[in-house]
């Protein structure tokens, strides 16, 4: 568009052109030096994670150059792909993110699909409670939570303190709200003219969920699953405050509570776990990035 | 939860079951089904989030051993005390410096991809984005061990230019610092995503009528950019503040608020205090002090809701 007006503008502009396009190019090269910095920074935890998850106990506490392997070797992953305990931590994590995800998904969609479309008494406040419990960060609830339990335990019998599924409980305060608040956001994207046509050819208010809405908004149903996902994978307070059994322990805690024995930091095998604790939500990101970037905007913008 | 909300379904169901028509009317009718519909969220925000909100302030007013009442004893307590001092200085400085350099650093990456041709912004998204989704847990171990006190990588590179050993999370001020750097690193992506969405959706006329003024790169940004971008940088910069201000797992797993309490946190001296000490209800106080930059950042973002909801 600019540069249509400049060529226009005859022949004695020709230098101005050239000074554009050089601009433009110096700009670009000038983008490129500065993300390649920032990506180094991002990039740099990682990589040396991998790096040292690579490397022998000997040539951790060797005085090389850190940021090479020398002798590679995959001691620690055998190390711990092989212990008990480490799979443990990996399937108590597995299970307690996959039932997460299941019991969000019951909860918000049907909530979500109820507050987008049937207008109801309180709806639109409960719509705006949902976002304001979104707000509600976990390190406000965990001490009273803990003490909910520990009270309820002493009441019922049930104990729940100290055993993995108790974070079955507590994780959905985190993913519910927001996985809400996203569908919401999805559901009321759809043309009303879509159900009312459902609705004109009978069919229940169930089945103008199962039929349309999901499928219609399943990409918004992929974003708000992949979030859930990631955030009981990464939950990291909770656990440490509710579980302290080393076969009641999910990943992150699990990693940092058993493999740093006081003051003794194996580090070839702390980076290795933090690598294959890393690993699922980045295998999900790698291959449906678009949904997960999808999934994060959608929580400002929409709404 | 799902069990609770289950049966109170069929209770509800039960009742109203005496009546088989009447139950299929009552199903029939919109609000009652959306109540059904919504009742499980309900029970969940109630039972797990409202009612720990309102015991938590009940646990604040108890004694040590939650045998007495004694009312603000807990809080006067606290004022008294240096650290809780320190902590409240700490939370400020971590949270309004994290956030703004967050906010930095993603409105100038968000540019640097914005002006990569298209095809190749895919790419530098994805790679800029990996601190964003790393379990933070994870990454800070990553960190902390870059910041060995021994082993340190980071020292080595200094090294060769002759910058002395630094003492990342020896030292109280670097602590401080290193632990904001690391939170830095975690949160820029964020903000990069959201302000490069934020900028895709600035109209190209406008720039053009902006270029076609005379304005210089400075005056478009000023005048076209963040104009356009208001909202989405108040909401996000509120929302990371929100965050920032409750973090816990980098500031826990970096220096467990360390070297002698200088970079505690509220989220990590309540844990300190509250779980690891026993203290339950001096925890749930510490907790609380929370609540009010919370709830003004809380109000803001509703403000800016209720206003874009008016304006659909």
């Amino acid at each position: 568009m600019s540069t249509m007006t400049i060529d226009k503008s005859g022949p004695t502009r020709k230098v101005k052109y050239g000074s554009m396009s050089r601009d433009r190019t110096w700009a670009l090269r000038w983008s490129y030096f500065f993300l390649t910095l920032f990506a180094i920074f991002s990039l740099t935890p990682p990589f040396y994670m991998l790096i040292t998850s690579l490397k022998g106990s000997a040539e951790i506490s060797a005085a090389t150059n850190p940021w090479w392997v020398h002798q590679p070797t995959l001691e620690n992953y055998v190390q711990l792909l092989t212990s008990n305990q480490f799979l443990r931590f990996f399937w108590n994590s597995a299970w307690v993110s996959i039932i997460v995800v299941t019991i969000t998904m019951l909860i918000s969609v049907p909530a979500a699909f109820a507050l987008a479309r049937m207008k109801f008494w309180g709806s639109a406040t409960l719509a705006t409670g949902v976002f304001l419990t979104y707000l509600i960060p976990d390190s406000l609830l965990f001490i009273p939570l803990f003490k909910m339990f520990a009270v309820f335990g002493d009441w019922t019998g049930i104990q729940l303190v100290n055993r993995w599924y108790v974070l079955l409980f507590i994780y959905p305060t985190l993913t519910v709200p927001f996985c809400t608040w996203i569908m919401i956001g999805y559901f009321a994207s759809i043309p009303k003219e879509l159900d009312e046509a459902a609705i004109i050819d009978g069919a229940s208010w169930f089945q103008t969920l199962t039929r349309i809405f999901i499928p219609v908004a399943l990409p918004g149903l992929i974003a708000a699953t992949i979030f859930a996902f990631t955030v009981s994978w990464a939950q990291f307070l909770y656990p440490l405050v509710f579980t302290t059994s080393t076969d009641q322990l999910v990943l992150p805690v699990g990693i940092i509570t058993t493999l740093i024995k006081g003051d003794v930091f194996n580090w070839g095998q702390i980076m290795t776990g933090a690598l294959l604790g890393a690993a699922p939500p980045l295998i999900i990101y790698a291959f449906l990035m678009d949904y997960y970037i999808a999934g994060l905007t959608a929580g400002a913008t929409k709404g | 939860m799902v069990d609770v909300a289950f049966q109170s379904n069929r209770t509800a169901a039960a009742q109203s079951g005496r009546k088989r028509v009447g139950l299929r009317n009552a199903l029939r009718r919109k609000s009652m089904s959306a109540f059904l519909m919504t009742l499980p969220l309900i029970l969940l925000i109630a039972i797990l989030v409202i009612y720990p909100a309102i015991y938590s302030l009940h646990l604040a007013t108890l004694n040590k051993a939650m045998t007495k009442f004694v009312g603000f004893g807990n809080f006067e307590f606290l004022f008294k005390r240096e650290t809780f001092w320190l902590v409240v200085k700490q939370s400020c400085i971590f949270a309004i410096s994290a956030v703004v350099f967050k906010a930095l650093i993603g409105f100038i990456v968000a540019h640097f991809v914005h002006n990569v041709p298209a095809n190749k912004q895919r790419k530098w998204r994805g790679m800029l984005l990996v601190p964003w989704v790393i379990p933070p847990a994870m990454s800070t171990l990553a960190w902390l061990w870059l910041f060995d006190p021994s082993y340190s990588a980071f020292n080595y590179t200094l090294s060769i230019f002759g910058i002395g050993p630094i003492p990342w999370t020896g030292d109280a001020m670097w602590a401080r610092f290193s632990v904001i750097l690391v939170n830095v690193w975690y949160g820029a992506p964020f903000f990069m995503i959201m302000y490069l969405a934020a900028l895709k959706s600035v109209p190209d006329q406008l720039y053009e009528a902006a270029a076609i003024d005379g304005a210089n790169w400075w005056q478009r940004i000023w005048y076209v950019t963040l104009p356009m971008m208001r909202n989405i940088i108040a909401i996000t910069t509120l929302f990371s503040l929100i965050v920032t201000f409750a973090n816990f797992d980098i500031v826990r797993i970096l220096t467990a608020g360390g070297p002698l309490d200088h970079t505690h946190i509220f989220a990590t001296w309540a844990f300190r205090v509250g779980i690891e000490g026993s203290d339950i209800p001096l925890g749930a106080s510490v907790s609380l002090f929370m609540v009010p930059i919370l709830a003004v950042a809380a109000i803001f973002i509703l403000r800016d809701i209720t206003k874009r909801g008016n304006e659909a």
